[in-house]
């Protein structure tokens, strides 16, 4: 049997650009109607390239910014954020991990200090089971005890996203929001992150909202897909359903302009020069 | 003859805490009209060394080399004011970050023809001409317009184009290509490695790609050289690469690709590297 996590109907975000000396106020449609729904251990890539509105969308979906119009609900009970507050509770289903793990950590907080925050506001747990709870997940992420006590810049790219997404996982979110996770990350160490990543899934049933304009990413980790162009939704379906058969065009130049990396195409292409 | 003859290249940096190598004795020569691509992770020394070549890695490192000659030259006998004449004319190099890689205050006029005016002496009439036919040979609409624009005001692809004009400008032999789409999306990705190859076939220039998305190096190289952590891990041509890697390292590669995955799980680089570094053969430090 299979839960929803999440849904969204007819989300639409607008920007208003207010208007300077010369010129007069202007309204931006970053995300136009955008309706999908998540099952519980699912995972929903979102691709699309820079301005399509996919991290517009995952500040919506991660009650960081109100939508303009549309209803979203989480665990079936609906949420807005523009009409009264959040309760702890609702803060807790949702984290996110973002792009750039040089920028989302603080330089001068210690690791054991960025994992026992979410719990030092969101709960009312003792330090010594805040610094319990910070230890297991170390482990739990692939590090160990004795990074407690190390600052942010004495980890790798790829140790410093594992922090992140430790600290996302710190209040046993339902929902987990990854904002291009691996993208700032070397091949090897991408392996690893997406590795832990269906790791943490299996063990936690965690549902994804995976944001990338990586389509072999996406291919790997996606259940369903949903491709993003100027602020709509033109593809939504199932990974196989859209990546045996796009149906819109703007899917279809987005898969030919990816790199391919077997021998067939190199064999194709190194065919191709020697003729011209 | 090579164009590009380097050969035992080492680049160390003075840290607090002692020489760090960052290049442990690279060979490496690229012929004329050859697109050669080097791979590697952060940290395995693929810009450094290509910095190294073109002379613009700072005062803290020291380059040593048997032999590192352009053309003919021995670039390491020339003094930093002949250098200066082969950088950037016959010699040129495209950065990983367009946006942050143009100067801010200037436009992007000024920008190409500073190249021009240095190197090639032509008067205002010339280098406004060729900017324009740069400008139009890189694919920017409107060029006449164009040329007064500032970075700030052109999408990232635009900056690289610029980037690419800026560097071919004054038809070099040699273009070194450093992560020029790493910023990019996909389909931009595309148009600038289409236009780097097709620019590379119609001058005949020879092209070293910088990068460490296989994809890219399946798309563009010839040949290609795989460095880890400073050293050469093997060098192939880039059909036998793909088809039957040598090195462990490289398959350790190529098999964290995601389109590769077999089953659930990724195959990560430490679960196959069982061969440590060649410390004996490689290095002399």
């Amino acid at each position: 049997m299979s839960t929803t996590v999440l849904e969204g109907k007819n989300i639409v975000r607008d920007y208003h650009i207010g208007g300077g000396l010369f010129t007069g106020p202007r309204t931006v449609h970053a995300v136009k109607g955008v309706s999908f729904t998540v099952d519980k251990g699912k995972t929903l890539a979102i691709v699309g390239e820079s301005g399509c509105g996919k991290s517009t969308l995952a500040r919506i979906i991660t009650l960081i910014d109100p939508a303009t119009s549309g209803e979203l609900f989480i665990d079936g009970n609906k949420v807005d954020i523009a009409k009264g507050g959040l309760t702890r509770e609702m803060r807790r289903k949702v984290q996110i991990v973002f792009q750039n793990p040089y920028g989302s950590l603080n330089p001068r907080q210690k690791i054991g200090d960025v994992l026992g925050e979410p719990l030092l506001i969101n709960t009312d747990r003792s330090a010594a089971e805040r610094r319990d709870l910070a230890m297991q997940m170390l482990k739990k992420v692939g590090l160990g005890h004795e990074h407690y006590n190390r600052y942010p810049h004495m980890f790798s790219g790829g140790q410093r996203q594992r922090i992140a997404i430790a600290r996302a996982l710190m209040l046993n979110p339902s929902l987990l929001v990854l904002d291009e996770p691996v993208s700032a990350l070397d091949l090897s160490v991408q392996a690893q992150v997406l590795n832990l990543l269906a790791d943490l899934q299996d063990e936690f049933q965690l549902t994804y909202v995976f944001i990338s304009h990586d389509l072999s990413v996406v291919r790997y980790i996606a259940d369903d897909v949903m491709v993003m162009y100027f602020g709509e939704a033109v593809e939504y379906g199932s990974r196989d359903e859209v990546f045996a058969d796009p149906k819109h065009s703007y899917t279809r130049t987005l898969f030919a302009a990816t790199p391919r990396a077997d021998v067939a195409s190199i064999k194709a292409r190194l065919a191709k020069k020697k003729a011209a | 003859m090579s164009l590009l003859e380097i050969k035992n290249l080492t680049v160390s940096f003075d840290t607090a805490a002692g020489p760090f190598m960052a290049v442990q004795g690279i060979d490496l020569s690229v012929e004329p009209r050859e697109v050669l691509a080097i791979v590697g992770e952060s940290g395995s020394g693929k810009s450094v060394s290509m910095l190294a070549v073109m002379g613009l890695l700072p005062n803290t490192a020291t380059v040593k080399a048997d032999r590192m000659a352009f053309d003919g030259v021995d670039l390491l006998k020339l003094s930093p004011s002949e250098r200066r004449k082969i950088v950037g004319k016959d010699i040129s190099m495209i950065f990983q970050e367009p946006i942050a890689s143009l100067n801010p205050c200037f436009t992007v006029g000024f920008q190409i023809e500073e190249v021009l005016r240095f190197h090639m002496g032509m008067d205002r009439a010339q280098r406004r001409a060729r900017a324009i036919e740069l400008m139009k040979l890189v694919g920017i609409a409107d060029p006449e317009e164009r040329l007064s624009s500032f970075p700030h005001q052109m999408s990232g692809g635009q900056c690289q184009r610029v980037m690419i004009a800026i560097a071919i400008a004054c038809n070099p032999k040699l273009l070194i290509a450093d992560e020029p789409t790493t910023a990019l999306d996909v389909t931009i990705q595309k148009q600038i490695l289409d236009l780097l190859v097709s620019l590379q076939a119609k001058y005949g220039m020879g092209l070293i790609m910088i990068t460490h998305n296989m994809g890219v190096v399946a798309e563009t190289a010839d040949r290609v050289i795989v460095q880890y952590k400073g050293r050469k891990m093997e060098e192939a041509d880039v059909l036998s690469l793909f088809e039957s890697p040598k090195s462990n390292y490289t398959r350790a590669l190529l098999s964290a690709l995601p389109e590769n995955a077999v089953g659930d799980r990724l195959p990560t680089v430490s679960d196959m590297l069982f061969e440590p570094a060649p410390s004996a053969a490689g290095a002399s430090a």
